[in-house]
């Protein structure tokens, strides 16, 4: 342990190289010879090329970088499920590469879990039997075992799924039961490999949010893995960017912003306001009740009521935004008080589909409805609503 | 033109038939006592078997298949249909020969599941025993049937026992590969979970690569079943007793209608053991 910080895990110079020439391999990297020239004269692929860092207990790590930056590896390295070629990962003190069978083992069993990216959850059990898989092979009764799942399953989110098989959940719903599978050992340590990356961009959102607060409530030691800089600015509290095997920069999300050490990880950054996740395309919705400007009063409060909405978005032919019926008005045509025409509002904010989310918040603020989204021809494209807008920076 | 030119030269020669016969004199004289042994090993496997088999009064058989069909397929008119298709067969006249041949086909998928599951299991992890298995499967499923008779006739004689030992190395390759290639294609994630969470070799083994390889493992163990009975109807060349001796019995005595009887007999047995053994692991399917 160093100075006042409490690390609960440091790796040293850690290196893994794939293939069979290893060797060979690592003459050709000390005399700095590129890793695409490597694996061309020796087919050893260098996946992770000497690198150092040290994660804080109780902190969130993330590791960033692009697919086939080594990640993964690092992470798969951290509780063995790849052995490092060379370097040191020190747990508690411990080398883990000394461990015993045995240790390794409880090591896994106890200290160390994973969620993974594609889940790797178990079709052929239930919701409730993923996430007393651990505790299972850990030897613990059955009736302990579903009781500590139960309230794992509970603390996702999952009440009332645990006899579900895996097949008819939704994406969002596999990773909850991952986290859930995770935590069941209680771990002092989670490796969580790009667990979002298979989730669209809202249930992501929402996913986000959740591992904080469970993070917060639980206080466990997270190394997370993304290639999306977005998320490792949301969670992290410390930050690596990995470039070709190598870490190029650690630091807070605050000091690597305002003091990236190269262009790469300049850029890196940069790419983190123009993403997607800003953007009102990755946030706007199907209207739930479009109305035609030739339909009828009666067919619009019909279309209303069955939708259960108290407003709808009346178009022409080709689409193109007319205006917003209330269900106020509605009625009020039908009692001859206003005329269809009259009862239209017209006058109404409207946005694009690669408007910057953040450009959006104070129109959302203000809106009563929700807003329109058009093409530059004016045509309907979709709505956005003014909490889609105003949570998607949670 | 010299005639080595259109013809093989006789001088070049190598003489693979009398290495071969001596191997099987060989075998004879020495191992006489290992084959003995098996033999006494199977005959009690297929006496009990048989026994099983010959003291389901038939009216109980049909009712099994009447329901297995129902609890898997959901629908009666499968299970009426076998069951006719049954009554059909004892109506025959040949209730007492059917149990003969199914006898020695359930003793064979059973010897081929005992040798052919641990098999594909060991391949699916191990490259290199992988690489000389896989040619041993190539050979064994591309060697004419009858091929299979001649070794066994040597060393064991005629009868149910050597049919028994042909029929396993002719139906045991599906079994062995399926397993194998079921268990490689179990996803990579899930496999990495199961060990990063702790699980043993043997863990891993048995609570995530064979449930998830289930599907394919059973799809083996159906097509051994498949091979299984079409081989016993070969085998009756060497003495097996069943609906495949009926079938020669008619050939050699021209007796077609008798043949022909035997041989739709076997397709109701060889299309009701495939359904229902396909219905298991489809229900298998459904649940997950």
């Amino acid at each position: 342990m160093t100075d006042d910080k409490d690390i609960i895990l440091r790796v040293e110079n850690l290196s893994k190289l794939f293939g069979a020439n290893k060797s060979a391999a690592r003459e050709l990297l000390k005399k700095n010879i590129g890793k695409d020239e490597i694996f061309k004269q020796t087919g050893v692929t260098v996946a992770v090329d000497d690198i150092s860092f040290e994660v804080e207990r109780g902190k969130i790590y993330v590791l960033i970088g692009l697919s086939g930056s080594g990640k993964s590896t690092v992470v798969r390295c951290l509780n063995m499920l790849n052995h490092p070629t060379s370097g040191r990962i020190i747990f508690e003190g411990q080398d883990i590469e000394n461990y015993s069978k045995k240790e390794l083992l409880s090591f896994r069993r106890q200290k160390i879990s994973m969620v993974f990216q594609s889940f790797g959850l178990m079709s052929h059990r239930d919701v409730l039997g993923n996430v007393a898989y651990g505790l299972e092979v850990r030897g613990i009764k059955k009736e302990a075992r579903e009781k500590r799942a139960m309230e794992m399953i509970s603390m996702v989110g999952l009440d009332g799924w645990e006899k579900e098989k895996i097949d008819s959940l939704s994406g969002g719903m596999r990773q909850r039961v991952g986290i859930a599978r995770a935590l069941a050992n209680d771990p002092d340590v989670l490796l969580m490999d790009e667990p979002f990356s298979a989730l669209d961009p809202l249930v992501r959102n929402d996913m986000q949010f959740e591992l904080l607060s469970i993070q917060k409530k639980l206080n466990k030691t997270i190394i997370f893995i993304t290639h999306d800089i977005n998320e490792a600015f949301k969670l992290g509290n410390m930050i690596s960017i990995m470039k070709d095997g190598q870490i190029i920069q650690t630091d807070t999300p605050e000091e690597m912003s305002s003091h990236p050490v190269d262009d790469y990880v300049e850029k890196f950054i940069n790419s983190a306001d123009k993403t997607q996740i800003f953007c009102v395309k990755h946030v706007m919705q199907t209207p739930t009740c479009l109305i035609h400007s030739r339909d009828g009063v009666t067919f619009a409060l019909k279309q209303m009521r069955d939708r259960g909405v108290s407003s709808a978005y009346v178009v022409g032919e080709q689409m193109e935004l007319v205006g917003i019926l209330t269900l106020d008005n509605a009625l009020k045509v039908r009692e001859k008080v206003l005329t269809l025409q009259e009862a239209i509002i017209s006058e109404l904010p409207t946005t694009t589909r690669e408007t910057q989310i953040s450009d959006l918040i104070p129109i959302a603020a203000a809106a009563q409805f929700p807003i329109a989204v058009v093409d530059d021809q004016n045509h309907l494209e979709g709505i956005v609503t003014k909490a889609a807008v105003l949570t998607s920076f949670l | 033109m010299p005639e080595w030119f259109t013809q093989f030269p006789s001088e070049i020669s190598i003489n693979i038939k009398d290495v071969i016969d001596q191997a099987i004199q060989y075998m004879l004289v020495n191992w006489n006592a290992f084959f003995d042994g098996l033999t006494v090993i199977l005959r009690a496997l297929l006496n009990a078997i048989g026994s099983v088999v010959n003291n389901v009064p038939w009216w109980l058989l049909i009712l099994i298949v009447f329901l297995l069909t129902l609890k898997s397929t959901h629908r009666i008119i499968p299970a009426v249909l076998y069951s006719v298709l049954l009554v059909f067969v004892g109506a025959m006249g040949l209730w007492t020969l059917m149990n003969l041949t199914i006898t020695t086909v359930i003793t064979s998928v059973i010897i081929s599941l005992i040798i052919g599951l641990p098999i594909g299991i060991l391949i699916s992890f191990n490259k290199r025993l992988d690489a000389f298995v896989r040619p041993i499967l190539d050979t064994m499923q591309t060697m004419p049937s009858f091929v299979y008779l001649i070794p066994a006739v040597m060393l064991l004689g005629l009868g149910n026992v050597p049919a028994v030992i042909a029929t396993t190395i002719y139906a045991v390759p599906p079994v062995v590969r399926l397993t194998s290639h079921g268990i490689r294609q179990v996803n990579t994630e899930v496999v990495e979970a199961a060990k990063a969470f702790g699980s043993t070799h043997l863990q891993t083994l048995f609570k995530v690569q064979i449930p998830q390889a289930l599907p394919t493992i059973m799809t083996g163990i159906n097509q051994t079943l498949m091979m299984a009975i079409s081989m016993v109807v070969t085998c009756s060349m060497i003495g097996a007793t069943g609906l495949g001796s009926e079938v020669i019995t008619g050939i050699n005595r021209l007796e077609s209608g008798r043949g022909v009887s035997a041989g739709i007999a076997i397709v109701i047995v060889a299309i009701i053991m495939d359904r229902l053994t396909q219905g298991l692991y489809k229900k298998k399917e459904d649940k997950k």
